[in-house]
């Protein structure tokens, strides 16, 4: 096993997402700790310019017709062709579509333990230990890591630690990095082929763009209830959200979901409305200036995050606010 | 086209979660266990796949408190077979040694296994992934559309990425499939259809495959500390509503008056 930690450098439309260069960041400053390299994993067609704009000791650039956009299997078997090849202690991936669909499959494949939804990981000597989001974010679980493995990480960063707690110095400012290019294993026999990529329908109102968002989460209890987010957004000049139960349960449009596999919004205000604050929610928010949660239990992880708190239902709670908004207005 | 759906019965997160004595795991004695949302969201896209292709639905899980229910509901919206894996070891709290038995349960069986994207305790991976790689079959996550071709060989699969781009992909069968979402709510079935389903029993109890699998080693669980815990608003909806009318002008988020600012 080497020391180098290795990322798979996540990248759409010819970019590279905000999440992977965090990631990187974490990397290299877990790599400088433990004499090893921060080695970024590219799979792409033409990429190298994407890899000349990586933050990292070192890039490993596969280049082949079949990853040319993201197709899982691909990604799997050219993945584990580089990790048979230089046995990296750690393979960070974030937890995103591509992370979930990827890492799972690519552990079995390479032997290696895979520890999900990690958010830090401390420096023990010779063991890592992993702290990961469990239970909905409700709980944390500590994992030992003595051999290699491969993590995927949640939410704003990876934060990394030696084993008393000192987060480890941030990386000295990249050189360019080191580009080998590696040949693609064969991947003419696979089994899964990528037939178009469809940007979502931009006729609604655009929330990443709004200062105010009432939120509206599983507890709203259904389509006929979303009335009442709308008129609290209403008086408040902004506009109504939701979580992924909400649209799943099509009670409000894609356009209008917050988290992973939503959008990820920055409002001055987040209102929070029967929202648990699971951490594929929380993924969606990029630092609110102020949230507020109304939430009727009082252990929801929502209340980990926002500034303002309270347990009283939210069918009673909007109303009075609005009511409290026009009466101070009157 | 035969179609296996896993499910999993998962801890309802409306409990208080309680630490075990050694700290490694939840008191899970009077937990209340309930199906997994998203599994719920793969077993509906099967049953959309089957109706379209005139193919059956086998649903799977490991016996586990208050599967029946879960197995009876799946018989009562449309699943053809209802398997129930028994004898199960103790070691099964991660998705490691569960992906490891189901795949010897599922193996050469099926033309397409559908199941959740995650679940809230898959700390070493999720199911669908694991079962793909043990399977060797293809996988396609964060699914929120499946689609069968006329060749019966190929599923066409919609695969969500963030900001609600979509990514469509052809997987030639047989594959695995994490559901994140079906085309449409799962359905409702009325009790009286599930009183019948238990009345006409048809769970078949299978013994669990014995198969070795790794599991990590957790240290420890524990409840986060936050950093910034909310400030929480007390008194009934009026006095929260005062209060928080007072803290949006307080950030000029609404004027003094009222209304945007």
């Amino acid at each position: 096993m080497s020391k180098d930690v290795f990322v798979l450098i996540e990248h759409h439309d010819g970019a590279v997402t905000e999440a992977t260069h965090e990631l990187l960041a974490s990397a290299r400053s877990l790599a400088a700790a433990t004499g090893g390299r921060a080695v970024a994993c590219l799979l792409g067609q033409d990429a190298r310019p994407l890899a000349e704009g990586l933050a990292a000791d070192a890039v490993l650039l596969e280049q082949d017709d079949a990853l040319a956009a993201f197709v899982p299997e691909a990604y799997v078997a050219a993945l584990a062709a580089l990790i048979a090849t230089h046995d990296p202690r750690l393979l960070l991936i974030t937890n995103s579509t591509v992370g979930i669909d990827v890492a799972a499959p690519l552990a079995v494949r390479s032997g290696r333990p895979l520890i999900a939804y990690c958010e830090a990981l401390a420096l023990e000597g010779d063991t890592l230990v992993a702290t990961s989001h469990v239970y909905g974010g409700r709980l944390r679980a500590e994992i030992e890591l003595r051999g290699p493995a491969i993590v995927t990480v949640v939410g704003a960063g990876l934060a990394v630690a030696r084993g008393d707690g000192e987060p480890l110095p941030a990386p000295a400012a990249a050189a360019a990095p080191a580009i080998e290019l590696v040949p693609a294993p064969d991947l003419s026999g696979l089994r899964t082929r990528f037939i178009a990529r469809r940007e979502p329908d931009d006729g609604d109102v655009d929330i990443t763009r709004e200062d105010v968002l009432v939120s509206v989460g599983r507890g709203i209890d259904g389509a006929e209830n979303i009335e009442l987010a709308q008129e609290l957004a209403d008086a408040l000049g902004g506009a109504v959200s939701g979580s992924r139960p909400v649209i799943d349960a099509g009670w409000l449009p894609k356009t209008r979901q917050v988290g992973k596999s939503g959008k990820r919004v920055k409002p001055r205000l987040y209102l929070a409305c029967g929202i648990s604050g699971a951490p594929e929610h929380l993924e969606g928010l990029a630092g609110p200036e102020l949230l507020v949660a109304i939430n009727t239990d009082p252990n929801a992880p929502i209340f980990d995050v926002a500034d303002y708190g309270t347990t009283e239902d939210l069918f009673d709670v909007l109303p009075a606010l609005v009511e409290a908004l026009q009466t101070a207005g009157a | 086209m035969k179609i296996a759906v896993v499910l999993r019965q998962t801890v309802d997160l409306v409990e208080e979660l309680e630490l075990s004595e050694d700290e490694t795991d939840i008191e899970r004695e009077y937990l209340a266990l309930k199906l997994s949302e998203w599994d719920e969201q793969a077993l509906e896209e099967a049953l959309l796949l089957a109706e379209e292709t005139g193919g059956e639905v086998s649903v799977v899980a490991l016996d586990e408190p208050d599967v029946e229910q879960t197995l009876y509901t799946a018989l009562a919206k449309g699943a053809a077979h209802a398997v129930k894996l028994t004898g199960l070891p103790d070691e099964l709290r991660w998705s490691g040694p569960r992906a490891a038995i189901l795949a010897e349960q599922l193996r050469d069986q099926f033309d397409l296994v559908l199941t959740g994207v995650q679940t809230t305790e898959d700390l070493d991976g999720q199911i669908s992934g694991l079962l793909a790689g043990r399977l060797g079959l293809p996988h396609v996550a964060a699914v929120v559309a499946a689609h069968a071709d006329d060749d019966g060989r190929t599923v066409r699969v919609e695969q969500e990425l963030a900001g609600g781009v979509i990514h469509e992909l052809a997987v030639e069968l047989p594959a695995v499939i994490g559901v994140q979402s079906a085309r449409r709510p799962p359905r409702y079935v009325p009790i009286s259809r599930i009183r019948a389903a238990i009345s006409a029993g048809g769970i078949e109890a299978v013994p669990a495959p014995v198969v070795p699998a790794e599991t990590i080693n957790v240290r420890r669980l524990f409840t986060p500390r936050s950093s910034s815990q909310a400030e929480m608003l007390t008194g009934d909806a009026d006095a929260v509503a005062e209060r928080l009318a007072a803290i949006l002008a307080e950030h000029e988020i609404v004027s003094r008056t009222g209304g945007a600012a």
